[in-house]
Formats: C-alpha cells, structure tokens, sequence
C-alpha cells in the first residue's frame, strides 16, 4: 500500500470518495492467517489455521468461546480481537442477565457492527484491524455471521477470511450447495478441506494438531472448541479420504457419518 | 356506557412541579430562582436546594387483584376495570391488563400510575424489538425477567414500582405465566393470584386447575373468581376484562358487566347490625 496525502486521517475522504484508513484496517484482516465457517441446517463450524511466531512460540489462539450459543474465530490483529471479544462477551451476559435468555446472533454481529463503524468516523480513533467469523445458534437455528473493520457485515452459509483465502472461498462456492443437509462430521470435513485450501500452495506448511483448529456449535450442541490432540478425529477425516481418492481435492460426500469427535 | 381508558391512552405528561417544593431555601441557595416552572427537574433541584429526596412510599391510585391461569391452549387473566383513590372508586373504566407483543400480555395491580409507567418501559422494548426488524420478537418470559430486574433496582434504591404484576404468554409452542412484584420477587407458576385475589382467588384456582384445561372453560372459572372477590374485596367492581394468549395471539375482551346474586340468606341476614359477629 502506498502513502498518499489522504491517508493519514480516518475521517478525510480521498478525491475518489475513499477512506484508505479504513482500508487499510480492511488489509490487516487479509494478513492474518485464515479461518473458515460453514454451516448446515443445524450447526455452524468452525476452522482455523494458528500461526506461531518461531519454533520456540506457542501458537496463537483463533477462537474464543463468546457465550454457550456463540463464539468467535478472529482474522488479523489479535489484540483488537480481545477486545471485540470481551465486548461481546459482556454483551451476551448483559442480555441473560436482563432477559435470562441467549442473546441473538444478528443483534451481537449488529452491535460488533456499529462498534466498528464508530472508530471509522472519528479522528481521535483508528478502526479494529480484525475480522471476525460469529457462528451460534439461536432460536431461529445456526448462523454464520462475518464483521469487518469498516462496520459492515454479512450473514454467510459459509465464508472463509484471512490471508490466501481465497482458495478456500472457491472450495466453498464449489461445495456449499450441499451444507444444508450435512452431519456434523461431513460439515466438519468441509470446513477443514476448505481450510487445507488455504496451505495446498505452500510447500512448507500443511495443517497438522498443533496449527488446526475446529469449532462447532448447533443444536442441543454449546460451543466447543478442538485443539491439539482433540483435533486429531477431523484432521483424519481428510486423510482418510485422501488414501481412498488420491489426488482428489475434492471430497465424496460420506455415505456413512463418521465417528463422533 | 362510558368508554374504557387504556394505558397507551393515557396522558403521557408528568405532573406539574409544586412552586412550593421548588422555592424552598434549606441551604440558604435559591438555585430554581429564575428558572422557568417546566424546565425545572423536581427532585435533582429540591436536592440540590437542601431538601430531602422523595420516594414512594405507598400506594395512590390503586387497582386490585389480578388473577391467571395456565391452560392446555393458552393462558386466561382477568381484572376488574376500578383504579381506587383509598377507599374511593374514583376510576371505573381504567383496563389493567396491557397487550406487550402479539403473544404477551402483562396484568397489573397496586399503584396505576406506576403500573402504566412500566407498561410504557415495555412498549420502549418492544419497539426497539420491532425496528430490528431481524425476526426475533421479545418473548413473555425475557419480559418478565426484564420486569423483574426493573422492579428489583427501584427496590434497591428504596424506591419502588408499587406494583404486583402478572405477565402471560405463548412461545414455541407453550403457555407460559409469571408474576413479579414490588420487591423483584418473580416466579412461573400454573395459578397466580394477587393482591386481595391471593386470599380468595388462589384456592379457588387451584381447585379448579386440572392439566388438560381449556383457555374456555378458564374464561368461566375466572369470572366466577371475580365474582367471588367483588362480593368480598371492597376495593373491587363489577365490571371485568378478561385476557386470554393463546397459539393465535392476544385477545382482551371489552370490559364487561359480572352479574350477582344479593338475595343469598347469608347476604341478607349477615347485614343486620343486631348480628353476633366475630369480627
């Protein structure tokens, strides 16, 4: 990205009617590693890709559980995304508190939403530089919800943000037409294909128990977060189906379900 | 036959400030002086002139009982239509019982003034909900619980919404009926009564409760309480309301005249002054 004179104040459009701050915030999000969502009739998954900052760093976090019904996976800056992330969180518990029920997913997003849209249109403030997929589940079924930097957002049947994920969007526009009606384990299996997408053009990186991550929340289901070994039953899912069909991309839909996770 | 008053009818004004309570020097500081009447704050300003901070402590205009029960189909409740100034049946035509959303509906008794003040609080709610526009509507339960926690802050600054409060409703797929009060006290429960209707009423529902009632045949033992409670409540009238939610929505009926019986021998002969009376 190149400076420009009409870059250094959130709240001076440029000549072309453009805010390159919030832009720029909007590129922090492309530079964070990728996470995946998709959702079926009944659950919304989650699937993130965790970076680590040498080989003696831990792996950093992608997902946080926000309340039973609702959690978070988080693309770009981590720091703004605690604090988007205790935000909702007090949301969520403000509303059970007051209402003593779950709070719904279009009005968290909507209140993520403007919370972002403040710092856009203020000179003493920058926008968050993160992007965040929502899945949960309310009481009218699964969502699957995308925020981003300059206030907007998208309710999606499945999204993929972060950097090369692109890959991931064109599996999911290949494949979402199925989602509605899959188990837990074949939507399982699709977000994390659609997540492997992400790392197929990269020679040194694959997805293994230490760097994936898989969420999932639906029906009569809270959100629950795998990692590390607990992750291990998805990652063989794609493996398996890797020795049936070798050099296939793309997934046969699993006649039977898999094994519970 | 005059026509019924509804809370969202009612005059939304506040009440004029007292000049005297306004122009009182207790702290030797005359800070209303100059300030026109209506901008004026009551209570910040009287404090702030050295008075003391005014709070409820009883009830003005009141309503009486409220009574409800959970049906098979949907949930019946019933009011009087009297809102009393002490023993004065000063209000004949107030209706007591608030349609909130199309599947809730919120009874109350104790003090009207404060009673309609919160049934303004809800509707704030609920038109918030509705400009969401995202299909998701507040349920009777979330009102209820809101109502609660209401009533359970004023409590706390010693200052409550003297009211006790019943609210029914249909979500997904079932009759749901709680009460709250003055004090944030809240519960679910298949028979509610309130006021001078937990003394008499409460029985009364409970016998009459089965599993498999109907909001029909709950319409007739509700006006059968109320005819009870109007023999003996004397801050009752004749005149009733009664309110049933059911899978199809809320409907209150127009108030309607109970009919009695004066000429029980009990009645007649219970009036004599000459009668030996435990009381």
């Amino acid at each position: 990205m190149f400076r420009n004179q009409y870059d250094t104040d959130i709240t001076t459009y440029s000549p072309q009617g453009r805010l390159h701050q919030v832009e720029y915030a909007m590129e922090a999000v492309k530079q964070g590693s990728a996470v995946v969502g998709v959702r079926s009739n009944t659950h919304v998954i989650l699937a993130t890709l965790k970076r680590s900052a040498s080989e003696l760093a831990s792996h950093q976090k992608k997902l946080s559980e926000i309340d039973d019904h609702v959690g978070v996976a988080i693309a770009g800056l981590t720091a703004d995304a605690r604090v988007l992330t205790r935000f909702m969180r007090n949301e969520c518990l403000n509303h059970k508190y007051v209402f003593e029920q779950p709070l719904a997913l279009s009005r968290l997003a909507l209140s993520v939403a403007d919370k972002c849209q403040v710092s856009t249109q203020r000179a003493s403030k920058r926008p968050f530089g993160v992007g965040l997929l929502l899945a949960g589940y309310d009481a009218t079924g699964p969502h699957l919800f995308q925020t981003c930097p300059s206030g907007n957002y998208y309710e999606y049947y499945a999204m993929a943000i972060g950097s090369r994920s692109q890959g991931a969007k064109t599996y999911l526009e290949r494949t979402f037409d199925s989602f509605p009606e899959c188990t837990v384990d074949q939507l399982a299996k699709h977000a994390v294909l659609a997540l492997r997408e992400t790392v197929s053009s990269s020679k040194d990186t694959e997805l293994t128990l230490e760097n994936t991550a898989v969420a999932i929340v639906g029906k009569g289901t809270n959100f629950v977060i795998y990692e590390d070994d607990e992750v291990k039953p998805y990652l063989d899912m794609i493996d398996a189906d890797e020795e049936e069909q070798p050099a296939e991309a793309e997934p046969a839909a699993a006649d039977a379900p898999m094994t519970d996770a | 036959m005059e026509k019924v008053i509804y809370v969202n009818e009612t005059d939304a004004q506040r009440k004029p400030l007292l000049p005297s309570a306004s122009s009182s020097v207790m702290s030797g500081l005359r800070l209303t002086a100059g300030v026109p009447l209506k901008d004026r704050d009551d209570s910040v300003l009287a404090s702030a002139a050295g008075a003391p901070v005014k709070h409820t402590s009883r009830p003005i205009v009141t309503g009486s009982s409220v009574i409800a029960m959970r049906c098979k189909d949907g949930v019946v409740m019933a009011t009087d239509t009297l809102a009393s100034y002490g023993s004065l049946a000063r209000f004949r035509q107030i209706s007591r019982l608030y349609k909130a959303t199309d599947h809730c509906v919120i009874g109350g008794g104790g003090d009207m003034s404060d009673f309609f003040e919160l049934c303004e609080t809800v509707r704030k709610e609920t038109t918030l909900e509705y400009c969401y526009d995202d299909g998701h509507m507040i349920t009777a339960s979330a009102i209820h619980q809101m109502l609660a926690r209401i009533m359970y802050n004023r409590r706390n600054k010693m200052d409550p919404y003297w009211n006790y409060m019943l609210v029914a409703g249909w979500q997904h797929g079932k009759p749901v009926l709680g009460y709250v009060d003055l004090v944030g006290s809240h519960f679910v429960s298949e028979v509610i009564a309130t006021g001078y209707g937990e003394y008499l009423g409460l029985p009364l529902l409970r016998k009459a409760y089965r599993e498999d009632i109907t909001v029909e045949e709950g319409k007739k033992v509700l006006q059968q309480i109320l005819t009870v409670l109007f023999y003996r409540d004397a801050r009752t009238i004749d005149r009733i309301q009664i309110a049933c939610v059911t899978e199809k929505g809320v409907e209150i009926s127009e108030p309607t005249k109970l009919e009695t019986e004066w000429s029980y021998k009990a009645f007649i002969s219970g009036a004599r002054a000459s009668d030996v009376s435990t009381w």
